[in-house]
């Protein structure tokens, strides 16, 4: 017998074209979602282009300009729009070189949370029996821990740094994609669908990710949109305790943690890398919360 | 009931043995010879390393160690600080009230004003109140709660200096600890102006670590109560003649209630996460800063301890969360 066995999980490229469509529509009746969106796209751009927009070296120490405040204050100059730090860089410039860091630091984290937990959460789901139940202990143990507390005792172990924070971060959002994907598992893995599949001689690898997985993947679209400003949250709270990224790098949390000491004497230090940190992560929840609207299907009115 | 309680009891053993597989391995994986860490930057010499060795019980097969480490650990003995070296345990109990009241205080103002925030916004559903407090939701969800907490200082304590920058009391009062909540203590005290000085320490960190909290439960109870006022028992209470006011209070909102229970139950970690920050930027003596410190300083007995009464905490919360929403919830009971 010849017949295709995953007729179920490849729906033609027009039904796919009409999914995402209807997608977007219903995304794109949330007003916040579209701003997120937007906001989102400008930062990208902001990453990519910050060579070219940054109007000084994100490291370069002016000495002639310690805490400058910014343009529009009393003392402020147009040299410097948001003001300089307390060994004179422009901290415009290493903010918009700063969301390079974020961006990375989000995207990475929620690439190996969400491939670590599919994998995972997928084999847990799918065999079912002493697997699944040793798994799923594993994972347990992990969400037992605050996240932040087991990503700061990780990177103790592993060494400060940027690449070892986002390690850390991942370890601890992954059991979030490893339990979804293995309730998405078990509801789905009984269905016709697959049975058929099976029946038609698939594999187990081709049935857990050509057959299953693309069907379970609304809840974790949402999921990783939301780990993904958790990802930015977690690493400059790392950042800011001193045990992310290091100076002199511009990463927004430890420009935080090196602007503390002046707090009371120049705001703009404080006041400028946090709300960064504020608007990215509000931007990519807006767009989350759209997401999870448009995908909910209880909550469309067709 | 008693079989539901101890289902979820058994259920907790393997989780509570992993979590000391971590705590213990943790001190394991680190780089480095423990002795000649506890022995610090002087040295030592290999006849009273070969003696540490012995007595701290690292000539024996890891398992053993385990073991060991296990036995102690029923006991209560979680080892000696490096620091201080007294016993990890005792600092704990004695940093711990610190962080009970803060973290007590912003549960009890999140509850207070998230819940009737997010009843009010389902009732009036897409009104500017609905609009205006779900945005404030979002940003306090998205807030990054340390610098949060920096603004505040600037505002309160620098500009219009209101507020103290850190710790829990003046040092102007001392009295004996009866409770070891500043609150309570500085009324017992019968001081003049104790309890104003606590409360005032006390009302930015609980702020700061109410924020998230707050945004969450106010998002769930409206989404909560949004879903249960479309259901068929509401329009029939709504139907035979019930003022709105009634149905909302009574049966919508018990119903709507039973997923927030568990939410608000389900802040212990958050709290727990966002109590390490906090503390640390108001210099609060609890345990998030003690975690900190510790591990800054390098001092693992204490980084060990810490992190396992903490999943215990944790954990035996959500277990406490759990019972509670068998009680409030009977359909579950049975499962």
């Amino acid at each position: 017998m010849t017949a295709t066995p995953d007729l179920a999980s490849k729906p033609p490229a027009g039904t796919r074209r009409q999914m995402l469509a209807e997608l977007w529509f219903y995304f794109s009746q949330n007003r916040g979602a579209v701003v997120g969106l937007w906001v989102t796209i400008a930062l990208v751009v902001v990453a990519l282009a910050a060579p070219l927009i940054a109007p000084h070296d994100p490291t370069m120490q002016y000495r002639d300009a310690f805490l400058a405040p910014p343009a529009w204050q009393e003392g402020g100059s147009s040299r410097f729009l948001l003001g300089t730090d307390a060994i004179g860089r422009d901290i415009l410039s290493r903010l918009i070189y700063g969301s390079r860091y974020s961006l990375f630091i989000g995207a990475v984290v929620v690439s190996i949370a969400l491939v670590g937990g599919i994998v995972i959460g997928l084999v847990a789901g799918f065999f079912g029996g002493w697997i699944d139940a040793v798994i799923m202990r594993v994972m347990d143990v992990i969400l037992a821990f605050p996240s932040l507390l087991l990503a700061l005792v990780l990177v103790a172990i592993l060494g400060p740094g940027l690449l070892n924070a986002m390690i850390a971060i991942a370890l601890v959002l992954q059991p979030h994609f490893a339990r979804l994907t293995r309730a998405a598992v078990m509801a789905e893995k009984n269905r016709e669908y697959v049975i058929a599949a099976q029946v038609a001689g698939a594999g187990r690898l081709r049935l857990m990710f050509r057959t299953i997985l693309p069907n379970c993947l609304a809840p974790l679209i949402v999921q990783g949109t939301l780990s993904f400003s958790n990802a930015i949250l977690d690493a400059a709270a790392l950042g800011f305790l001193g045990m992310g990224a290091q100076p002199p790098t511009p990463e927004w949390g430890t420009m935080l943690a090196e602007a503390r000491e002046f707090i009371l004497r120049a705001w703009w230090v404080v006041t400028f890398p946090g709300l960064a940190i504020l608007l990215t992560v509000l931007a990519i929840n807006l767009m989350g919360d759209g997401l999870r609207d448009a995908l909910d299907p209880k909550l469309k009115r067709s | 009931m008693i079989r539901f309680i101890l289902g979820k009891l058994l259920y907790l053993v393997p989780t509570f043995l992993g979590v000391t597989i971590v705590a213990f391995g943790f001190v394991r994986v680190l780089p480095g010879d423990p002795v000649l860490l506890m022995a610090g930057e002087r040295g030592i010499s290999p006849e009273r390393y070969e003696q540490l060795m012995q007595q701290l019980g690292y000539d024996q097969p890891i398992w053993w160690q385990y073991l060991e480490f296990l036995g102690r650990l029923f006991r209560g003995d979680l080892g000696d600080s490096l620091v201080t070296k007294s016993p990890v345990l005792g600092e704990f109990l004695t940093l711990f009230p610190a962080t009970v009241e803060l973290a007590l205080c912003a549960i009890l103002l999140a509850t207070l004003i998230g819940i009737p925030a997010g009843v009010l916004a389902a009732v009036k559903r897409g009104s500017w109140f609905d609009q205006i407090s779900m945005g404030t939701a979002l940003i306090g969800y998205s807030m990054p709660i340390f610098w949060w907490g920096l603004l505040l200082i600037i505002l309160f304590s620098g500009v219009l200096a209101w507020t103290p920058v850190s710790g829990r009391i003046s040092l102007l009062f001392y009295f004996p600890e009866v409770t070891g909540f500043m609150l309570i203590d500085s009324l017992l005290s019968g001081q003049d102006g104790a309890f104003g000085s606590a409360l005032a320490h006390l009302i930015l960190p609980t702020i700061v670590l109410a924020t998230i909290p707050l945004a969450v439960i106010a998002r769930q109870t409206r989404s909560a109560m949004l879903e249960v006022l479309g259901e068929d028992y509401v329009r029939t209470a709504r139907a035979k003649g019930l003022p709105w006011r009634r149905v909302v209070g009574v049966h919508a909102l018990r119903n709507a209630m039973i997923p927030v229970v568990t939410t608000i139950g389900l802040q212990i970690g958050v709290l727990m996460a966002g109590a390490i920050l906090t503390e640390t930027i108001f210099s609060w003596p609890g345990i998030g800063k003690w975690m900190v410190d510790s591990i800054f300083r390098r001092d693992y007995p204490a980084v060990q301890g810490g992190l396992l009464m903490i999943a215990a905490i944790v954990m035996a919360v959500n277990l406490i969360v759990d019972l509670l929403y068998g009680l409030i919830n009977p359909r579950i009971r049975h499962v």
